[in-house]
Formats: structure tokens, sequence, C-alpha cells
């Protein structure tokens, strides 16, 4: 386990409260720094990606509000009427009607919106462009391996020979649907644990058999399976962890993103340490009949987005519901956009750019990009020109999600992408919290040099302190009495020899922890 | 004519000479323990008379599967293509023999120099050498696994793959390589003939006179270890009738007294013999149980004292056991594992009648029972495990991987890490675990479930990755590690376009039985990378097949057959045949 890059996962949540709140540091009995370590990281942070299978047609699920009529002048045959789309505060953008929970998400702020991502020299083919987005590789560049993969075999070297183990007894990442995905493919292994199917899911969590033949050859193969099912290398952990979770919100019936989402909720809540998950909703190649001849608001396109606007809404709640909903964030993601002029069978081509969706209570929020253009004489050939290439969102979510520095970036996906926006100040420093060591922040961890110290505290005196795993102090690096609510200081660390630490904020009120590595 | 009492090589060995050359602990395996109680409860009620139902693919696969090491496309349209009694009457004849197994263990930088034999040039007659007998029983295991990999369209690999395991000698514990080489090839020569003479064979068979003590019976100190096991492990066997008695156990090893290996052309050239050394012959008469009918072998001194021998195969031939034992063993390995009442009567016993009324001719009864009706019957079909050879090298033959541009030594560095992977899923080729084989053929009630258990099952699936992802490998050496070519190997299907036909055409070739059509959706949308038209992946293989030189195209199909081919072949359905 390389515990470098490790650790600096469990250092943004890196909360110990009660343990470090007194003086005398007495550690609850059997408990060691590395064990609270990897408590930590069991409450880390969540990527769920959600795949939209077959190309999302963007002009119809977030519509610019100044184009409505050279819209409806190129694709008449599935143009929304204003009145029907969901109009969001403060934005030049609506939704698709089918959207409303998630507009009211974007109403508070728990969901952003990016426009028009893509990338040079869009391939129109669901399978190359697929690739690309999976492999996180240029138009013309074959990879086989995906940015998700790399990432995970970066941090966790050694994979899977070395695990599970204590430092990692989850699956690095978990997709559900058929086979493994170029996404989590590393260079070496695959990276995720395949669940074929929900059911599959159950199956394990509830020991049920899949059906087979009560023939010779039958029994053969439930005795096989059997053995197959108890060799899992997560098994056993995924079914420890899913059988503590009992009580969801209700999600939606008949809606296949919801039932995936609900098994992701389901782990999450349990206290599995998996970074990664991607689900799948298909059915987004609607050449035709992606809306109904007489009302445009129906339609396949609709109850697609139908099923991710109730999936994620369900999601979303049942987050709320097991009190997890800082440490998740959704994303939403699709081969392509579709065409802008659109198709006489009530559908539309394989496109270029689309938006993409961040939600979860951590996002800043918003829209992010320009409204596409789109002007009366455009030709079937047009396409959306791109504005952020799509790396540069995963480049954004690794940095501010996982805390990845440009080096690590660009191990995984290849090349420097200039990062967005996406995660709000909020998530980082929370405001109006009682006990948290959200008040308490250093980065860049681990430490490398100059270092910064964030902290919040007014008007009282504190102290800042480095002390190491065993409870010695190696260092003061602060004291005072700072009159701002967040204060900043600098601190060098050239001199600190290599090792895991604690940054110490000592106050009349409470100590703060943040655990740092060098 | 001595014993060769000073030259034996058990002396010269230690467990640390051989542990030097056996990289991986053998598999212990353990009976099931799990509550596993079969649900199919229906006797079969097919016997073996000759099939005359349908001969499709299916069929065709079955008796390739059982007879090959996994099935190859062209093999399967081709047996497809005759009538089934064309079919066997082609597999089952013995192959043209391969040439012996050569000096390709002098590895640049291994240290490995052989005095006697020159590089490329075969090592079975060359003189023992106690610092060079491991690198070539390596030689001769990784022969053996070319063999396979390289095998004609005939049975004669398995067969004698089901010698070895019923006949069995230990190469490491003889470590005498010549001698396991004389052994392997008597199995191979006799695979077809008359099961007696085989026995006759193996009786005086040099690392057999090792392996079990014979050469160490005499008179004085006789040694039952072989009489014992010629009775219970490879004639009469342990079945309810096997009623010979611990004295025929007795008097068989006297009769056996006398046959020792020669000194002669142990330290020198030449092949190695035994021979009667008739003053540790005992000269007694020897009667046996009722069981033998009371049988009395008169005791003979000089060079006639060599005739008891033959008179005690001939009376162990003739007791009706050693047919029933032999078509058992048969039906164990190449058929199902379990023989209930019905095929005990059904099967097993007209097995032995055709047996003995051919004299104990091995052909005649091979050739009834892969044209039975039994054998085609659809309860049998894929209700067999698969053994590691099975598994790996039948997977590699399927897979039609190609090795045949490496050097003599990577071939041999190759094949040793193709003996290593089989040794981890339970198979070591040339060294069973025991005299009675592998568990998986005798242990009841578990059988063919003891291949599988947590370990070998995630080893398996090892084996099957490291080939099918094209950044890993099946690991050789630093600098060799071997791939299949997935998009050559779908080339060999006949409509590899179509994402429904590819899915039929693989199943047949890989799994035992047949998937549900909701497993071959979910296979397809792998295929269709969740799209639901059928022509994404038709358009993407016709992209490639018009410019397969295009990284793109190229890269489109593979990643998808990487994705595809990984949990197919993880499916349960891929390790039954």
């Amino acid at each position: 386990m390389k515990r470098r890059t490790f650790l600096r996962h469990t250092a943004h949540a890196m909360a110990v409260p009660g343990v470090l709140g007194s003086m005398g540091f007495s550690f609850p009995k059997g408990n060691s720094m590395a064990t609270l370590l990897r408590r930590a990281a069991e409450s880390d942070k969540v990527l769920v990606m959600i795949f939209l299978e077959g190309g999302n047609d963007g002009l119809n699920t977030v519509i610019p509000l100044n184009h409505l009529s050279e819209l409806n002048n190129v694709r008449p045959h599935v143009f929304l009427e204003e009145d029907e789309l969901l109009s969001l505060q403060q934005s030049e953008v609506a939704f698709h009607p089918a959207l409303s929970d998630l507009r009211d998400l974007f109403d508070e702020g728990k969901l952003q919106v990016v426009q028009n991502v893509g990338y040079p020299e869009q391939n129109y083919s669901h399978f190359r462009s697929t690739d690309i987005w999976m492999s996180a590789s240029d138009s013309h560049q074959v990879i086989s391996s995906g940015w998700a993969g790399r990432h995970l075999e970066e941090e966790f070297p050694g994979f899977p020979d070395a695990y599970p183990n204590d430092d990692m007894k989850d699956p690095l990442s978990v997709e559900i649907g058929f086979g493994t995905s170029l996404l989590f493919q590393g260079v070496a292994a695959s990276m995720s644990m395949t669940l074929n199917s929900v059911n599959s899911f159950y199956q394990l969590v509830d020991n049920e058999e899949q059906p087979a033949p009560s023939t010779q050859a039958g029994d053969q193969l439930r005795y096989i399976r059997l053995i197959a099912k108890q060799s899992q290398l997560f098994g056993e952990r995924v079914v420890e962890v899913a059988q503590k979770v009992n009580n969801h919100v209700n999600y939606p019936s008949n809606n296949y993103l919801a039932d995936q989402l609900r098994v992701v909720s389901k782990l999450i809540a349990g206290g599995s340490g998996t970074p990664l998950y991607m689900v799948r909703l298909g059915g987004f190649d609607t050449h035709d009949s992606q809306v109904e001849a007489n009302n445009h608001a129906r339609g396949e396109h609709a109850d697609l987005l139908t099923l991710l606007n109730d999936a994620i809404h369900a999601f979303m709640r049942d987050m709320e519901f097991h009190g997890i909903e800082d440490k998740v964030l959704g994303m939403t993601f699709s081969e392509f956009g579709r065409r802008i002029i659109s198709n006489a069978s009530l559908g539309t081509d394989h496109g270029a750019a689309a938006p993409m969706f961040f939600f979860g209570n951590a996002v800043k929020g918003g829209v992010v990009g320009k409204n596409p253009v789109i002007d009366n004489h455009m030709t079937y050939d047009d396409n959306l020109d791109w504005e952020y290439d799509f790396r540069q969102l995963y480049g954004s979510v690794l940095e501010q999600w996982f805390g990845l520095n440009d080096t690590e970036r660009s191990n995984a996906l290849f090349k420097n992408f200039e990062t967005v926006e996406i995660i709000g100040e909020s998530s980082i420093l929370p405001l109006g919290r009682e006990v948290s060591a959200r008040n308490l922040f250093v980065y860049p961890n681990p430490l490398n040099g100059l270092a910064t110290i964030r902290f919040k505290s007014q008007n009282s005196t504190v102290s800042i302190e480095l002390i190491d795993l065993n409870g010695r102090k190696i260092q003061d690096i602060y004291k005072g009495t700072p009159l701002a609510e967040t204060n900043t200081i600098s601190w060098n660390t050239e001199q600190l020899r290599r090792g895991r630490y604690f940054v110490i904020l000592r106050s009349e009120a409470k100590n703060e922890v943040f655990g740092v590595v060098k | 004519m001595s014993r060769s009492g000073n030259s034996d090589p058990r002396r010269k060995i230690s467990r640390e000479t051989v542990a030097k050359y056996r990289k991986v602990d053998p598999v212990v395996f353990e009976p099931i323990s799990q509550d596993f109680s079969p649900r199919s409860r229906t006797a079969l009620d097919t016997d073996l008379s000759p099939y005359s139902g349908e001969w499709s693919e299916t069929q065709a696969a079955h008796l390739i599967k059982r007879t090959l090491f996994g099935v190859r496309k062209s093999e399967l349209d081709y047996f497809s293509g005759l009538t089934m009694n064309q079919a066997v009457d082609e597999i089952v004849v013995p192959s043209v023999f391969p040439g012996p197994p050569i000096n390709n263990y002098e590895i640049p930088d291994s240290g490995i120099f052989d005095p006697d034999v020159t590089s490329g040039n075969t090592w079975v007659e060359a003189p023992y050498n106690g610092e060079i007998e491991g690198p070539r029983i390596q030689s001769l295991k990784g022969w053996m696994v070319d063999n396979i990999l390289k095998q004609e369209t005939t049975i004669q690999q398995k067969m004698t793959l089901f010698w070895h395991n019923l006949l069995v000698t230990q190469f490491f514990e003889v470590f005498v390589a010549k001698a396991s080489y004389k052994y392997y090839k008597m199995l191979y020569d006799n695979a077809f003939g008359n099961f007696k003479e085989l026995i006759k064979k193996l009786t005086l068979d040099p690392a057999m006179l090792f392996f079990l003590n014979g050469t160490f019976n005499n008179k004085e100190a006789p040694d039952e270890n072989y009489a014992r096991e010629l009775q219970e492990l490879f004639c009469i066997g342990k079945g309810p009738n096997a009623g010979f008695t611990e004295g025929d156990v007795q008097e068989a090893a006297k009769v056996l007294t006398g046959w020792v290996i020669s000194a002669e052309n142990f330290e020198s050239h030449g092949e190695l013999n035994s021979v009667f050394y008739d003053p540790w012959h005992d000269t007694s008469n020897k009667q046996f149980s009722s069981f033998y009918g009371n049988r009395v072998i008169t005791g003979r001194g000089g060079s006639a004292g060599m005739e008891e021998t033959d008179e005690l195969l001939d009376m162990i031939f003739e007791n009706n056991e050693t047919a029933l034992y032999l078509s058992r063993r048969l039906y164990n390995f190449f058929v199902y594992h379990k023989i209930d009442e019905a095929t005990e009567a059904n099967v097993i016993a007209p097995m032995a009648e055709i047996f003995r009324a051919n004299d104990y001719e091995i052909l005649p009864v091979l050739r009834a029972l892969f044209k039975s009706e039994h054998f085609y019957d659809a309860a049998n079909i894929g209700a067999v495990i698969k053994n590691p050879a099975d598994h790996l090298l039948g997977l590699w033959r399927t897979l039609e991987i190609d090795t045949s541009d490496l050097d003599i030594h990577d071939s041999l560095l190759k094949n040793v890490s193709l003996i290593w992977s089989m040794t981890e899923l339970g198979m070591e080729f040339g060294d069973p675990p025991s005299v009675a084989g592998w568990q998986a053929y005798y242990q009841e009630p578990t059988y063919d479930k003891f291949w599988i258990n947590t370990d070998t099952v995630t080893k398996r699936a090892v084996r099957q990755d490291s080939l099918i992802f094209p950044t890993w490998g099946h690991w050789v050496h630093q600098d060799l590690q071997i791939n299949a070519d997935l998009l050559a190997f779908i080339e060999t299907l006949n409509n590899p376009g179509n994402p429904n036909d590819l899915i039929d055409e693989c199943s047949l070739l890989f799994h035992g039985i047949q998937l549900s059509e909701e497993v071959k959706t979910g296979f397809k949308s792998i295929l269709l990378s969740g799209q639901s038209d059928d022509f994404y992946w038709t358009d993407a293989w016709a992209l490639y097949q018009l410019n397969k030189s295009n990284e793109e195209n190229r890269g489109i199909v593979e990643n998808r057959l990487v994705q595809f081919f990984q949990p197919f072949l993880q499916l349960g359905e891929f390790q039954l045949m």
C-alpha cells in the first residue's frame, strides 16, 4: 500500500473527534493511530459516474434560452416549446420538462451544469467515442486502459495481488453492467469489481442462487458458482457492508438506473471505502422517435430523462437520509451529444459537444460555460463546438475532489489540463459546523516544501503544533490571536523528515486535528 | 547381470534437489466440506447401443472436448461435417509419434551444461547424470505439454494421460529422466493396444520397478508394493466384488521376485532395461485365494521363473473384475464421475463384455463407448469439470495461440510455465500426487469437484485473464509474455460480424452447457457498448476488416473483445465440458 497517496484522501476528512480532544492523547483501547486513519478512510470521498449510453441530446436537455427561435428553425422535429421548459434561477438556460427534481437541485446549488463538453476532432462512432471518453485519449490515439483505472493503479499499487488488505478492504471501484468497462482498466489489471446486474448484487448479498438446470451438468455448474462466489476477492466484504444497510428512502420502481444507484447507496452507507462507481443508463441513441409527434415533451428521450431525474433525486435523498451527502459527488457523461439539425423521423443523429451534470452537496453550483451558438443557417454537417475538453472535467474532479496534484493528474490523463471549478469552497471549509476538523486544512498534502494552513478561529488565542504518531510534539507552527474569521499561514516543511504527522489547532474551545504526510 | 544396487539413483537425490526444480508446491485438495446436494435425480436410461440421434455441432463438440484438449473451430467444422461413425473412427486412432524430447535446457546464463548431449539433440538414451536429470525431466514434462498443444486430432494424447493417471509413476520420485521417458513412451505406444500387454510392460518397466520397489523385491525380503497396486489400483480395483486378499498380495509379490533394473546402460549410453535375476526369485509354489479360484502358480527355478509372471497376469485378466474395473475407469475419465446402478448395468457391464470378447484389446471398447447413445445422452454433455490440462491447454488450443516462432529455449520456458501453472491448479504432469493418481478420478463423492476450490478457481481466472488482456499476457519471462490474438481468433468463426452468431459459436467452443438468452443478451451488450442495434458491432467489424492496419478500427473491436471474453470465460459454464 502506498500510504503516501492513500493518506491524502483521508486527510481532507480527517477528523478524530474525542480522541485527541484532551491534551493527554489517551487513545481508546486497542486503537492505534493507523487504525484511526483507516477509519477515516472509510468515510472518504466518492465519485459516482452515470454513463448515459448512446449519446444524450444536450440541446434538448439543457436548452439555451437565447436561441429558441433558431432551434425551432433548425430542429423543428424535436423542438421543445418555451412554456414547457423548466427555467433555472439566474440562468440563461432551461431544463427539459422531465428534469424537475434536477431543477430543484440546481436551484439549491447542488447541481452544476458544465456546457459544451467535448474534445477536438469529434469521433461520431459510439464505440470509438466511448473508448475516447473512457480512456481519456486524444481523438486519434488508441489507448487500452481507462483514466479511472490508471488513477486507481497509481493510488493502489500492487493491485490485485496485495489486496484486499488492512488498508483497503473494499473493491477499488464498482461498476454495474455486463463486463468490465475500459474506464476501470488499468495498464496491468482491471481495477473494478463488476456486478453484472442489480440482481446479481442482491443474489450475492442475499446468498441467492442463479438458476441452473437440474441436470448433472447443472449440479457441476452450481458447485463451481458457489466456489467462485466464495473466492471473490471482495465478495465477503461487499456482503458485510451491504448487510449493514437495511433502510433506504423509497426509490422509484421500474427504473434501472435507480436500482443501480440504490446498490451504490447501500455500499457507501455501509461504510465501503470504494472511491469510484460507475452505473449506466442505455438507450440515448435516439435517431428516431426521440419525441412524440404531437407532444415533443414526451417520447423516448423524455422517458430516459425522467428515469435520470427520478433516480438522481432518490439517490440524493437517500444520501441525506444516511447522512453521507457531503462525501458523494455525482457526474453524468455520454459519448457525445446529438446533431443540431433534427431528423424527420422525430430524432437526431450523432453529434459532438454536450453538457455534463455534477451533483452533490459539494458542488459549486450554477452553470459553467457559454450557451452554445445556434444560427438559422446551420446545415446537417454542423455540430456544436467544444468549449471544455472532457479531460478538463476529469482533471477537475481529481484535483478538487480527490486532491491530486498536477503530476498525479497527468499520470492519469497523460497531460495537464486546465481545471474548472466544480467543487465549492463550502465542501472544504463548511460554515456553521460546531465540531469539525474542516476548521483546519493543510495543503498540499503530502507536504512538499512550502505548505499553507488555513484555519478558522476569531478573537481567541490559538496555537498550531505538529505532532508525530506517538503524540510527541515536533514543532510549534503558530501561536497567536487572529482577528479574521478565516486565516492563512505559510509553513515551511523543507526540514521535516518523511513520515506521518498531525497538525493540531488548539484553542480554548476545542482542538482540531488534520493528518498530513511527507 | 546384477542388481543395480550401487547405481540406485534415489541414493543420490534429496528433497532439496527436487525442490530446486519444483517451483510450485503441489496443491493439496480437500474433499468437499460444504453441504452440496445434487439436484439431478433421474437415472439415465441410455446404454451402449449405437447412437442414432442428431449429429450436430453440439454432439461433435462434445466428442472433441472429451477426446482432445479443448476444441478448435476448424476441428468442430470438420468433424461436425462427417457422420458420427466417421468422426469417431477418425478420432479414436493412434497418432504419429512426435519424436523424443531434446536438450533444450542449455539456456544462456542458466549454467546448465549437458556433457553427453549437444543442444537440440535428444537425451533419452544419455547416461544418467545427477546434475542434469532435473533439466531433462523439465524437458520431458515440457514435451508432454507441447505434444498436447500440437496434438493431432486423435485421442492419443488424452489416452496417454488417462494411462498416466491410472498407471502412475512420479518422475521426480524416480528422478532418472530416461526411465521416465521410457515409461511415458510405453504408455504412448500401448495406449490403444492390448491392456494385458500394457500391464505386462508396466510390470517390467524400469521406472515402475523404481517407483513401486519391484527392483527391491526378492525372495529374502519380499516387497509387496507393486503386487498390491497391480491388483488394487491397476487391474482389479476396490469395487464391491474385488475380493482379492492380503494373501493374494503376498503371493503375487513372490511371483514377481527377481525382476530388477539392469545396471547396464544406466551410467552409459543406451536404453534402460529390466532383467530377470533368477537367484532372487522365490521358487516356492504360490497359492491364491478363492477370488482367483484357489489357483496355484507352480514355482519355477532359473529363467523359467519369468513364466510365473505371465501366469499371474493370465489369472488376473481371467477375473471378471479386471474388465469391469477398466471400464469404470474409462467411463469416469471420459464420460461422467458417478456410476449408478443403471449405468453399471447398461454401460459398464457391456463395455466389460467387449473387453473380454476381444481379449482386452482397447480400441473396440473405446469405439463402442464414443459411438454409444449413452455418451451422447444430453445429460452427459457438459457434465465434466475440466481438469487443469483441459482448462489451460484446451484454452490455448481453442484460442489458437501460436508459439511456433519461439526458439527451443523459449519454447521450453513456455512449456515449463504451463506445467507450473497447471501444478498450481492441482495437476502436475509427470507427478500425480500419489500412486492412485489424481483424486478427481477416484475419490468419492467429490470426484472432479476436487479441481475447483476457492484458490484454484481464482487462479484459473487469472490464467484466462492473462491471455485475454493485451497489456498482461501469460508470463514466461521478463521478455516473453504470451497473449491470445482475439482478432485472429474470431476471424476463424463463421460469422464474426454478427454478434448473435459470434456468441453462439464461442459458447459452443468454450462452454460446457449453453447460455440462457438473458445471459447472451448481456454479453451482446458488451459487443454493442450498450446500444441496441446489432449493426453497431457488424459495422465495427466490417470497418476493421476493410483496413486492418487502421489502429482506431482495430482498437474499437479489440477493446470490446477483451471486455467480452474476460467475463465470458469467467462464467462457470467455461469450467465445464
